[in-house]
């Protein structure tokens, strides 16, 4: 029995020893670090405890514009993405030829680098002394004034950003919604086809509730994955996110920790536990909701 | 209104219908597939092509290699593929060997404390990886592993959502066939590679890919710690090329970079589709 308790162990070991100094310690440690006031890197002392750090990020109009991006983003990307990949996967469904072919093609951008298919947005949406880019001569084409999407007005940035975030994040829902709606068993629409329901009944009375659970899945995941998105931001506006007044609450970090503004660990272990708190408090808000709405 | 006209009515309504969810779905495939057609077409033309197009043209009469020359010379772009295959190969190894120790441990063996560890474990799934990057970060530079292949390799081989996976996996494999490994003298070491693996291949396959697709894109942990373009991966080098090197000025060549590193994860998708697609939805996240 000895023998065997140590055998327990020793196949744990490795996944204890890499978790215990790359999660748990920092775990610890990232408080730590955002209560200790004027850390410096270098000498790694510090001169006080407190909150300053939060206040410090919290007044930092850098964070605010990150945290006013980031918020908007979410609020614009995970309900239209939610909708949008729920009438592509009704639409899949309701087909037969061509749907693994559709199937393939919608997948394609999940396996791609973000960085560099961003740079590809980029070029679309760009303004260059020699050229207005495809995008502008869309609009051009529909009699519109041209802008520049990439280093123009606010709300032309932000209209790249949350396509861009939009068109990568939909490959995922419309994955799991379609095999959500693939799972519903075809007895119930036999039954309602019987007692003479159109489709539009059968999807609010049969599909809707069915699949429930997967929609409430992906809207959590969906908030928790765009409150941290970050590198589709650095594809279409480079790495000077402060600058390009584009950041995100995950770049903010970054940025404090490393680059050109960087070397505050303290500052960015502020804004990180923030970051986990609005998280947390939208996951527990969702959750609740979930609960009462979804049929399990 | 006879029999007949109703079922015209209806299949003609049905024609209607089916035609309006193709062009719908048709609509969306332009939209996904269009950037990949833009890079390549323009990865195929000439710089002073590209330049001298005010208004962009959908086609090119003389492509040319030239851009993907200009790419692999001007920066050391097969150096950070090679960088990204060594990071990709050496972290999904060892994590895979550590998630699989790990697993079998908690589904297979007795040993005091299991249900405790486990349990908090369980709980680490939660941290989001922004909570930890930053003491790693330090930890790490402390270490002196900055731009080295450890620093960038040590963090991300562990994976608390895949020693779940698998054990839950692992647990299914019936007892009857590990009591009768016992009788036989079997070792629990020996059980697990020559039972246990092969009976959960498609659940290890598919942490694999799911870990591979995650090592060819990630662009953070390296960007933080490397600085040295020596030890570049393809997404700081695509960045750096952007921002510092050619891609300022010659976008034909930047999009020649840009193929070339997307290339090979969409033909990996294209061979193993369907278990990419299963592991996905699965286990997958991004979204």
């Amino acid at each position: 029995m000895n023998n065997n308790n140590l055998k327990g162990w020793l196949y744990l070991l490795p996944a204890i020893v890499f978790l215990g100094f790359f999660m748990v310690y920092p775990l610890v440690d990232v408080f730590i670090y955002s209560f200790e006031e004027g850390y410096n890197f270098a000498s790694q002392s510090y001169s006080g405890t407190g909150l300053f750090n939060y206040s410090f990020v919290l007044h930092d109009p850098y964070f605010m514009q990150a945290l006013k991006n980031t918020i908007l983003m979410v609020i614009i990307t995970v309900p239209l993405s939610t909708g949008f990949a729920l009438l592509i996967s009704l639409a899949l469904s309701s087909i037969k030829p061509l749907r693994n072919a559709f199937q393939t093609i919608y997948f394609l951008p999940y396996v791609t680098n973000t960085l560099a298919v961003g740079l590809v947005f980029m070029i679309l949406f760009k303004k260059t002394p020699y050229s207005d880019g495809l995008a502008n001569m869309l609009i051009s084409l529909f009699g519109g004034t041209s802008v520049d999407f990439i280093e123009g007005p606010y709300w032309a940035k932000m209209f790249v950003f949350c396509f861009y975030i939009i068109w990568v994040v939909l490959p995922f829902k419309i994955l799991i919604l379609t095999s959500a709606i693939a799972s519903v068993n075809p007895m119930y629409y036999k039954a309602a086809r019987i007692d003479g329901a159109g489709s539009f009944t059968m999807f609010k009375k049969i599909t809707l509730p069915m699949i429930s659970p997967m929609i409430f899945y992906l809207i959590i995941t969906g908030f928790i994955g765009a409150f941290k998105s970050y590198s589709d931001a650095v594809a279409l506006f480079g790495t000077d996110l402060n600058a390009a007044g584009m950041n995100t609450i995950v770049g903010y970090v970054y940025d404090m920790l490393y680059g050109d503004s960087g070397g505050y660990p303290s500052y960015a272990s502020a804004a990180a536990i923030i970051l986990f708190a609005v998280v947390l408090t939208i996951t527990v808000i969702n959750l609740t909701v979930s609960r009462k709405r979804a049929v399990y | 209104m006879n029999y007949e006209e109703i079922e015209l009515k209806s299949r003609r309504r049905k024609t209607i219908k089916n035609v309006i969810v193709y062009i719908f779905l048709a609509i969306w495939a332009i939209m996904v597939l269009f950037p990949f057609y833009w890079m390549i077409l323009t990865s195929f033309k000439s710089y002073s092509a590209y330049t001298s197009e005010y208004i962009p043209k959908f086609f090119t009469l003389s492509p040319t290699f030239q851009n993907y020359i200009d790419a692999f010379t001007a920066v050391p772009l097969a150096k950070y593929f090679l960088n990204t295959l060594i990071f990709t190969l050496a972290t999904t190894g060892i994590m895979v060997v550590v998630t699989v120790l790990a697993a079998f441990a908690f589904a297979r063996l007795d040993f005091k404390g299991k249900d405790l560890v486990f349990t908090l474990f369980l709980s680490l799934m939660m941290i989001p990886a922004e909570l930890v990057v930053i003491t790693n970060f330090v930890t790490i530079t402390n270490w002196n592993m900055r731009n080295t292949f450890m620093g960038l390799i040590l963090p991300s081989v562990t994976s608390v959502f895949y020693i779940y996976l698998l054990r839950e996996n692992f647990a299914q494999v019936p007892d009857d066939l590990y009591k009768a490994a016992k009788v036989d003298g079997t070792s629990d070491f020996k059980y697990l590679t020559k039972v246990m693996l092969p009976i959960c291949r498609p659940t290890i396959v598919t942490v694999i890919i799911l870990k591979v697709i995650e090592c060819w894109n990630s662009y953070v942990w390296p960007r933080l710690i490397t600085d040295d373009q020596a030890y570049f991966l393809v997404s700081n080098g695509i960045q750096e090329i952007r921002e510092n090197g050619f891609g300022r000025e010659n976008i034909p060549a930047m999009m020649a970079a840009v193929v070339v590193i997307s290339v090979p994860l969409i033909v990996i998708f294209l061979i193993f589709r369907n278990k990419i697609m299963e592991g996905v939805s699965r286990g997958g996240t991004k979204g």
